[in-house]
């Protein structure tokens, strides 16, 4: 309205006074906001999901009396989306109306994966949260604990450690393999390479359990070693590597082509561009994908129940015996109905959680930059490197 | 034109590329050769999976013969083993949990890359990153307790007023919650959740690449943002969402630990998706581990079985999202 105003205002205003207009300072041009949130809008929403929440309490909870979580916040969805289509519907024409209706569908989309992974951050933490506080679950293991010892006695040591020795192992298993694969993809290549690449793409989602199975039939099985951490760690490798080698390709293929040819240009070979110029442009990339690789691979169970067998006490020699890891320890310990087990279950898996969201703040603390992009360490070595005689 | 005055004797011939002829270094063959196998590792590792699994489960198949793809009982030690119900169950799982995930997923990934406001989209990525990496027991946990008791009062609704429907017909007390706990409909919502990452982050790599003149274009031509969604990004996407749907599938096929912890398990072919009872070949390999030798192979041949079926519809979409994904071309 008031744009329209002006533009009307000074159509009038122009022809009058022409040479005026002429001499006045050019205003400055203004960028032109596309408003995509409006008050109209944002009210239709609120109001709709209020009087849609409303609606289903009458309906769901006093007059059908129906119960349970789901089907009441389900219904309310239904509802919510019938009325805010007829809320639009008394407003905008029905091009309009469709373009809303398809915007906060695909809205309540996203809001509904963060409530997803929030509720279940949260459940883990309120239920786990007593065991988790108390100082001796870290310290002990489970070797002395019985079904009916007091919450105090029991923790999860040895499952720290186990978990922490497999992933160890597993990474150094995965991560270079996953970075030359990667390397062969994107600088190498040949006629291999398209079948190498969906391989991996095919592999990144490949059931978890076959890597235990593998490892179970062939190193287990076939060349007689022990069910072990070592096994698990070597399962855990199978798991990892395709989704490392999947994203480092992804990291190495934006690196600017531009680098390469100036490396090639001063007569580097392949192999002194790959390591001198390529692999150190995509550093923070490429450490972005390990360890997210690595928070991936904390949690895959399925492998482990197969390979490591379980051990109540502390045993931190991955090669020899059976260990016990976070996952197994989840497993095994959820079966038990005693109370105090559901909570060190909770316990554990809120470890879990916790470390999973370290790796993830690791992950982006080390950049997920822009390849070549450099951080103020980078700039604060080159430039003593610069200095040096 | 100056070179036919310069050099007028000379015999017109077609420009021809100079073939150019390098010679690769020791250091530089090595490294090639270093590089290749690791790639080839993983063609390698793919078939060492296919053929460990065979050598171990051979024994099962030569005993079962052709009931093992056609039986529905599942107990080695009586020599008698097909996995018919463990397969039809899972896939009866893996299909509910898609019906919910690819919805959920495309409007997600629509979302964060059409969507959302500009600095609203880096912490979403991260969110679907973070929701793939919560270790899937943690899931399975959330699900057992948290959510399978607050879902049967919707399972019940279902069943009373839509029991009509074939397959959400429920055999048994209603009243009792012990007849649809552990029914293939919980299952798959939380294996769904498992499964949602995957798939949105997939689609949203795919949407974001659609081609940015087709979209001012029709914007142009007057499109609402729904308008060119529907025409430009959703057509370029369509491989890539049917694509990262297979990938789902193979996720949820695979899955063994949410199964276990939510499923009832069952011996039979349960079709009736909101009663109590779902299985599946992982699952089976989780239970029965420690059933002793018989069990193993039978175990193995099902894993064989297991391997190639989400193989093949893994790499059906991988090569689906590869064709829409640029900036793949192979050096």
């Amino acid at each position: 309205m008031a744009v329209a105003e002006q533009g009307s205002r000074a159509a009038t205003a122009q022809p009058e006074q022409p040479a005026q207009v002429q001499q006045a300072p050019a205003p400055a041009e203004r960028r032109v906001r596309i408003r995509q949130v409006s008050r109209d809008g944002v009210l239709s929403v609120v109001g709709s999901a209020a009087s849609s929440l409303a609606l289903t309490w009458v309906l769901y909870e006093r007059i059908l009396s129906l119960n349970g979580a789901l089907g009441f916040w389900v219904s309310w969805y239904v509802i919510f989306l019938l009325m805010y289509t007829a809320v639009a519907a008394l407003q905008w024409d029905a091009r309009i109306v469709r373009d809303r209706v398809a915007s906060v569908a695909f809205g309540t989309g996203g809001l509904l994966v963060c409530a997803v992974v929030f509720s279940v951050i949260v459940y883990v933490a309120v239920r786990g949260w007593r065991a988790f506080v108390n100082a001796g679950f870290f310290a002990h293991t489970m070797a002395t604990t019985g079904p009916l010892s007091p919450l105090g006695s029991g923790g999860v040591l040895h499952a720290v450690v186990g978990t922490l020795e497999q992933l160890g192992l597993a990474t150094l298993f995965a991560v270079p393999l996953g970075i030359a694969s990667a390397i062969f993809l994107s600088e190498v290549g040949g006629f291999l390479a398209r079948p190498v690449r969906v391989l991996v793409e095919a592999m990144t989602s490949l059931p978890d359990i076959i890597a235990g199975l593998f490892v179970l039939a062939f190193v287990i099985l076939t060349l007689g070693v022990q069910e072990s951490g070592f096994a698990a760690a070597l399962a855990l490798t199978v798991t990892m590597m395709p989704i490392v080698a999947r994203g480092s390709e992804a990291v190495l293929r934006i690196v600017p082509a531009m680098l390469r040819e100036a490396s090639y240009a001063l007569g580097a070979s392949q192999w002194r561009t790959v390591w001198n110029v390529i692999l150190p442009t995509a550093r923070s990339g490429l450490a972005t994908v390990v360890v997210l690789g690595m928070a991936r691979g904390i949690g895959e169970t399925a492998p482990i129940l197969l390979t490591a067998g379980y051990a109540q006490g502390m045993n931190a020699n991955p090669l020899h015996g059976w260990q016990t890891s976070l996952v197994t320890y989840i497993f095994n310990e959820h079966s038990v109905p005693h109370p105090n087990d559901q909570v060190r279950t909770f316990g554990a898996a809120l470890t879990l959680v916790v470390l999973v969201l370290i790796l993830f703040i690791t992950a982006r603390w080390l950049g997920g930059g822009k390849p070549g992009e450099l951080s103020r360490r980078d700039r604060r070595r080159i430039a003593r490197e610069a200095a040096r005689p | 034109m100056s070179t036919e005055v310069l050099t007028p004797a000379a015999p017109a011939s077609a420009d021809q590329p100079r073939r150019v002829s390098t010679s690769v270094s020791a250091g530089d063959r090595v490294f090639r050769g270093a590089m290749r196998a690791a790639g080839l590792a993983v063609l390698a590792l793919t078939g060492m999976i296919l053929a460990f699994l065979l050598i171990q489960g051979v024994s099962a198949f030569r005993q079962a013969g052709i009931s093992f793809f056609s039986s529905q009982s599942f107990t080695p030690t009586a020599s008698k083993f097909g996995i018919a119900s463990l397969l039809v169950n899972g896939i009866i799982v893996a299909v509910i949990a898609l019906v919910i995930a690819i919805p959920v997923a495309v409007a997600t990934a629509l979302y964060i890359s059409e969507y959302a406001p500009r600095r609203l989209r880096r912490p979403l990525i991260t969110l679907i990153d973070l929701m793939a990496a919560i270790p899937s027991i943690v899931v399975a946990l959330w699900g057992l307790y948290f959510l399978m008791g607050r879902a049967v009062g919707l399972q019940t609704w279902l069943a009373r007023h839509l029991g009509f429907i074939p397959f959400l017909k429920v055999n048994g007390d209603l009243s009792v919650p012990s007849t649809l706990v552990g029914s293939p409909f919980i299952t798959g919502v939380v294996v769904a959740i498992l499964v949602i990452p995957i798939v949105t982050s997939l689609c949203r790599e795919i949407f974001s690449q659609a081609p940015q003149a087709e979209r001012e274009g029709a914007y142009a031509l007057g499109a609402t943002r729904w308008g060119m969604v529907r025409s430009v990004v959703l057509p370029f996407g369509r491989s890539g969402i049917i694509g990262s749907g297979m990938l789902g599938m193979g996720r949820a096929l695979g899955d063994a630990v949410v199964i276990s912890f939510l499923a009832s398990p069952i011996a039979t072919i349960n079709p009736h998706i909101l009663q109590s009872g779902a299985n599946g070949i992982p699952f089976a390999i989780l239970l029965d581990r420690n059933n002793g030798p018989k069990w193993l192979a039978a175990l193995m041949a099902a894993g064989v079985v297991l391997f190639a079926l989400t193989l093949v519809i893994n790499i059906l979409g991988a090569v689906a999202t590869g064709r829409s994904r640029s900036g793949l071309v192979t050096v």
